[in-house]
């Protein structure tokens, strides 16, 4: 996993709620055995008609927006558990989702690919979707260690929570895995003397 | 301290808690199949990991299947490749694998709990987020991402933090016509879908305590469908008489045993949630979804409620619903029971009790598709398949089917679906596709008038 520390970029809006990975990476695409490709074909049937021409008034297709931060409406990532969504906003560029709540498993998911999930209050999510839909060049600053977002040009910008051990890891660019690993010995013994 | 039935599961199983941060959560059960697993097994071998504990893991072949002609080779590359895959993979790691043809192949969720493999007080995972359903026998069961299937391989554990409780309690008498599908269709229409997110939620009060186990596993299986992790309900005496005697449970003495520790795990009196919420089983009526979402539903005699909210309304734009209509008299093609939700032998006696005699409208294609071979198997045995036939329904063979149209079962653009599966997204059933949730009896009905029909009017 890359390490994050802080990122600047321009960003996409998608102001709809309750977005579910399937519309994120629909299920037809999930015949896949590895992790790549998945970006090629992320809100595939938003951003395409069924002819597979691309949907104009879509936002990833509009030309003006770019940047590899989604500011999303309300309740981001409900739905099937499927990585592949993750896998397919990390294909397709992104590095950060905003939105004024996230879904469970996305979250964990989300964060298990080095993609950073950024809770913040609606009233500044109406804000993100102001600056960046009045102009669509502002640019955004995360800032994981000091855990803020902020809108560039101006004196906006929030505090955002993240489980301090999910940081770490972040920042480090490590896994659980690892970490997991180096528990053996406990586990081990955990297993010898369960109490049910 | 006074502890829920969630807490001492999640207590008894903590490994280790790291400072500030997550805990160690061992795994009892690790269930595993053909979409979420192949990345996982590649990442172990990218970094030389071995499976920890392969006697732990059960796999089957669900998603990706066909549901005809089982016994030939699968038509389509990539599925056939996939579910080589998964043998391959578990083949080479010492992983019990129930593939397709195998008499224990089925939906995980409907094949474990049917095996005993799914027992009181364990903690159970799956790459699927409907793992919840197992919660019904008091395990603490939830979905996970492929990163974790890979954790679990590797360790027998998760690094999690312990999630928030919630109960849900419902009591009085169900009305007739009144299924399980219906009491979890009304609660998450009135909490909405993420009001319990980051919570585990319980499931209490004389309706669940009435409730075969085959309807539990149907409220527990769409907890997710509210944001819920899982769902759990008390293990009692119905709990021990479905798992007594299955394939995988425990024997004799070790039964015994057993059981007398799962006595111990419900709520204690006076233990305190952090969120409550109180339903009475006579305001419960026969539901359908009318939009994209699980939380989007009405009792059939209602009319779809007035919200001006852009996201609503770009929901009722693809159903083709208008707010302030009622559902009664849609037309509907398409009648699909089926999924991890409403695919028990239970959920067929419903509709062959009610088919029994009648004949499906002409324009509509019915589609029976049973959770596991096991199912199947009852379904022939019980007479049931002759009463649908006799109707124009189709049998198929076991799998998820239509409930994600991963494999050739897709509903066509714009048709409406009455549907037994837990999710009624945008395209879920197929590009363009309408899905209506409903419960098996509300199914029957549809296809056999060909439309929806008020069956509260019927039923009184
Ligand atoms: S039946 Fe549907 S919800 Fe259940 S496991 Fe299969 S795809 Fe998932």
């Amino acid at each position: 996993m890359e390490k994050f520390k802080t990122h600047n970029s321009q960003a996409i809006p998608l102001n709809i709620a309750n977005v579910d990975t399937d519309q994120i990476i629909p299920a037809r695409f999930l015949k896949a055995t590895d992790k790549k490709g998945f970006g090629d074909n992320v809100f595939r049937d938003w951003r395409f008609d069924k002819l597979g021409d691309p949907v104009s008034n879509f936002s990833l297709n509009n030309p003006l927006y770019s940047g590899s931060i989604l500011i999303a409406g309300d309740n981001f990532g409900c739905g099937s558990s499927r990585e592949h969504a993750a896998w397919a906003l990390v294909g397709f560029g992104f590095k950060v989702i905003v939105s004024s709540f996230f879904a469970d498993i996305f979250k964990g998911n989300a964060l298990n690919n080095g993609l950073l999930p950024v809770q913040v209050s609606e009233r500044f999510l109406d804000h993100l979707f102001e600056s960046v839909e009045s102009d669509a060049n502002t640019q955004f600053e995360v800032n994981l260690e000091t855990q803020t977002i902020s809108i560039e040009g101006t004196d906006l910008s929030e505090s955002f929570d993240i489980d301090p051990y999910k940081k770490t890891c972040m920042i480090n660019g490590y896994d659980d895995i690892d970490y997991l690993l180096s528990k053996k010995e406990i586990i081990e013994a955990f297993e010898l003397q369960k109490t049910y | 301290m006074k502890k829920t039935l969630f807490d001492k599961v999640w207590d008894a199983h903590v490994v280790d808690t790291v400072q500030n941060g997550p805990q160690v959560l061992y795994i009892d059960k690790h269930l595993i199949h053909e979409v979420t697993s192949p990345q996982a097994f590649n990442e172990l071998e990218e970094r030389l990991i071995p499976v920890f504990r392969p006697h732990k893991i059960i796999g089957t072949a669900d998603h990706n299947t066909p549901t005809l002609d089982q016994h030939l080779p699968v038509k389509d590359d990539l599925s056939r490749k996939q579910l080589a895959q998964l043998s391959e993979n578990c083949s080479k790691n010492n992983i019990t694998l129930f593939e397709l043809g195998h008499k224990y192949n089925g939906i995980v969720h409907v094949m474990a709990p049917e095996l005993g493999i799914t027992q009181p007080g364990m903690t159970m995972v799956c790459g699927d987020s409907h793992t919840s359903t197992h919660g019904a026998f008091g395990a603490i069961a939830f979905g996970i991402g492929t990163s974790q299937v890979a954790q679990v391989f590797a360790s027998q554990c998760l690094l999690l933090s312990k999630p928030k409780s919630l109960r849900v309690s419902v009591n009085g008498i169900l009305k007739n016509g009144v299924l399980p599908k219906d009491v979890i269709l009304y609660i998450i229409s009135k909490l909405g879908t993420n009001s319990g997110t980051g919570y585990f939620c319980e499931y209490a009060g004389d309706v669940f305590e009435n409730m075969s186990m085959e309807g539990r596993m149907t409220v527990c299986n769409m907890s997710i469908e509210m944001g819920a992790r899982g769902g759990m309900i008390a293990p009692d005496e119905t709990t021990f008489e479905y798992v007594k005697d299955r394939e995988f449970a425990p024997k004799n003495e070790d039964f015994n045993t057993k059981v007398a520790y799962w006595k111990t795990l419900p709520t204690d009196e006076d233990a305190q949630f952090d969120k409550e919420y109180f339903f009475d089983a006579e305001d419960i009526e026969p539901m359908v979804t009318y939009g994209t979402n699980p939380g989007m539903g009405i009792k059939i005699s209602e009319r779809i409620p007035i919200n001006n909210d852009p996201s609503f309304e770009k929901s009722l734009q693809y159903m083709n619903f208008e707010a302030g209509k009622s559902l009664i008299n849609t037309p509907i093609n398409f009648v699909f029971i089926g999924s991890c939700t409403n695919s028990r032998i239970e959920d067929f006696r419903v509709a062959a009790d009610y088919v029994k005699g009648k004949q499906k409208a002409k324009n509509v294609t019915a589609w029976l598709v049973p959770g596991s071979k096991q199912v199947e198997t009852q379904i022939i045995e019980e007479g049931l398949k002759d009463i649908f036939n006799a109707a124009g329904f189709e049998l198929r063979q076991p799998g998820c089917s239509a409930c994600l149209a991963m494999n050739d079962d897709k509903i066509p653009q714009k048709e409406y679906c009455v549907s037994t599966s837990n999710r009624n997204f945008e395209g879920r059933q197929g590009q363009g596709a309408r899905t209506i949730l409903a419960s098996p009896l509300v199914a029957a009905v549809t296809a056999i008038e060909g439309k929806i029909i008020d069956i509260t009017k019927q039923l009184n």
